[in-house]
C-alpha cells in the first residue's frame, strides 16, 4: 500500500542493500566492530613487545616495537567477514606486510615452509597455509582507522587477512611459526573449518 | 589372569558417562591443569562469545574447557582440566 504512512517509512529508512557480490553468503553487513575474544585483553608493554618469525629448525628472526614501526609501512583497505556472520566493508588499517617480513626471514636463513603458524599474547593461534600471507595478502597491522589498533581490537599489533574469516587475523600477536606440517589453529583444532574462505562459507570442518 | 581380561570397551562405561554428564554441571569442583587450583564450574571466566564456549580459571587464565557446537556434532577440550568433582544430585 503506497499511501500507508508506516511502510513507506520503513522502505525509506532501510539500510541500502550491499553492492551485489560484496557480501559472502551467508553474511550480513553491520557498520559496528563488534569485538569478539577467546580471553582477556593483554596489554604488553611496547618496550618488552618483540615479533619473531621462526623456523621448524630453530632458526628465527625478532622484530622490537621500534624495529617493526621503521619498516616500510601499507595502508590497505579490505572488506572482513566473520565467522559469526556480520562482514564491515572498507576498513581502514595500516601496517606492515608480511612479504616484508618473510623476506628479512628468508635473508637472515629463516627456513621456508609450505604452512604458518601465528601466535599471540594469551595463547591463541590459529593456521594459514604460506600461501595465503604472501603475495599482498597479508599484514602485521598496528593502525585501524588512522589511530592506534586498540587493544580490544588486537592491538599493539593483529594479523590482518581480509580474505580469510576473521579469526585467521590472530589479535594481539608475537609471531609466526613456519611449519612442514599444518597444525590447526586454537578454533581449527574445535571444529572450525581449517581453512575458512567466506565465499565457500567454510564455517566449520565438513564445510565444503 | 590375564591383563586383556580385564578390558573392556567404552560402551562399559555408558552408565558412568551418562550419570556425569547428565548432572548440571555449574556446581563440579574443577582443578586446573595449570596452577592446579579448583573452582566451582559456574565461577570459571567465560570468553569466546557466539563462536564457542571458553571457560578460563578465575586464578591464572589457563583455559579449563573449550566446547564448540557445529553441524557435525560438539567439540569439548577439557584438557586443561586435571579433575573434575561432580557432586552427588540431592535426594
Ligand atoms: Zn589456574
Amino acid at each position: 500500500m503506497a499511501g500507508n504512512p508506516f511502510i513507506a517509512r520503513g522502505f525509506h529508512s532501510r539500510r541500502p542493500a550491499a553492492p551485489p557480490g560484496r557480501l559472502p553468503p551467508g553474511q550480513y553487513e553491520t557498520r559496528d566492530f563488534p569485538v569478539l575474544s577467546a580471553g582477556p585483553t593483554p596489554r604488553p608493554p611496547l618496550a618488552a613487545w618483540d615479533f619473531t618469525i621462526r623456523d621448524s629448525e630453530g632458526h628465527s628472526v625478532r622484530w622490537s616495537w621500534d624495529d617493526l614501526r621503521a619498516l616500510p609501512r601499507e595502508t590497505p583497505t579490505a572488506d572482513i567477514h566473520c565467522v559469526t556472520k556480520w562482514s564491515k566493508f572498507d576498513t581502514k588499517w595500516e601496517g606492515v606486510s608480511v612479504d616484508t617480513l618473510l623476506a628479512a626471514a628468508r635473508s637472515a636463513g629463516v627456513a621456508s615452509n609450505p604452512f604458518v603458524l601465528a601466535v599471540s599474547d594469551g595463547g591463541y593461534t590459529t593456521n594459514l597455509p604460506l600461501a595465503d600471507v604472501t603475495d599482498g595478502k597479508a599484514w602485521i597491522a598496528f593502525g585501524y582507522g588512522g589511530e592506534p589498533l586498540a587493544p580490544e581490537h588486537g592491538g599493539p599489533a593483529r594479523l590482518l587477512v581480509p580474505h580469510l574469516y576473521f579469526w585467521k587475523s590472530a589479535k594481539w600477536i608475537r609471531g609466526l611459526r613456519l611449519l612442514p606440517d599444518d597444525q590447526p589453529g586454537f578454533w581449527e583444532q574445535l571444529g572450525y573449518h581449517n581453512y575458512g574462505d567466506p565465499w565457500r562459507e567454510q564455517r566449520y570442518q565438513g564445510d565444503p | 589372569m590375564r591383563v586383556e581380561e580385564m578390558r573392556l570397551d567404552g560402551n562399559a562405561a555408558a552408565g558412568a558417562l551418562r550419570e556425569i554428564f547428565a548432572h548440571d554441571m555449574t556446581t563440579a569442583l574443577v582443578t586446573c591443569a595449570g596452577c592446579a587450583r579448583a573452582s566451582p564450574m559456574g565461577v570459571l571466566m567465560n570468553y569466546g562469545g557466539p563462536m564457542g564456549v571458553i571457560l578460563r580459571c578465575p586464578h591464572c587464565d589457563t583455559v579449563m574447557l573449550r566446547i564448540v557446537s557445529t553441524p557435525g556434532g560438539r567439540y569439548m577440550d577439557a584438557s586443561g582440566s586435571s579433575v573434575m568433582l561432580i557432586p552427588e544430585r540431592p535426594t
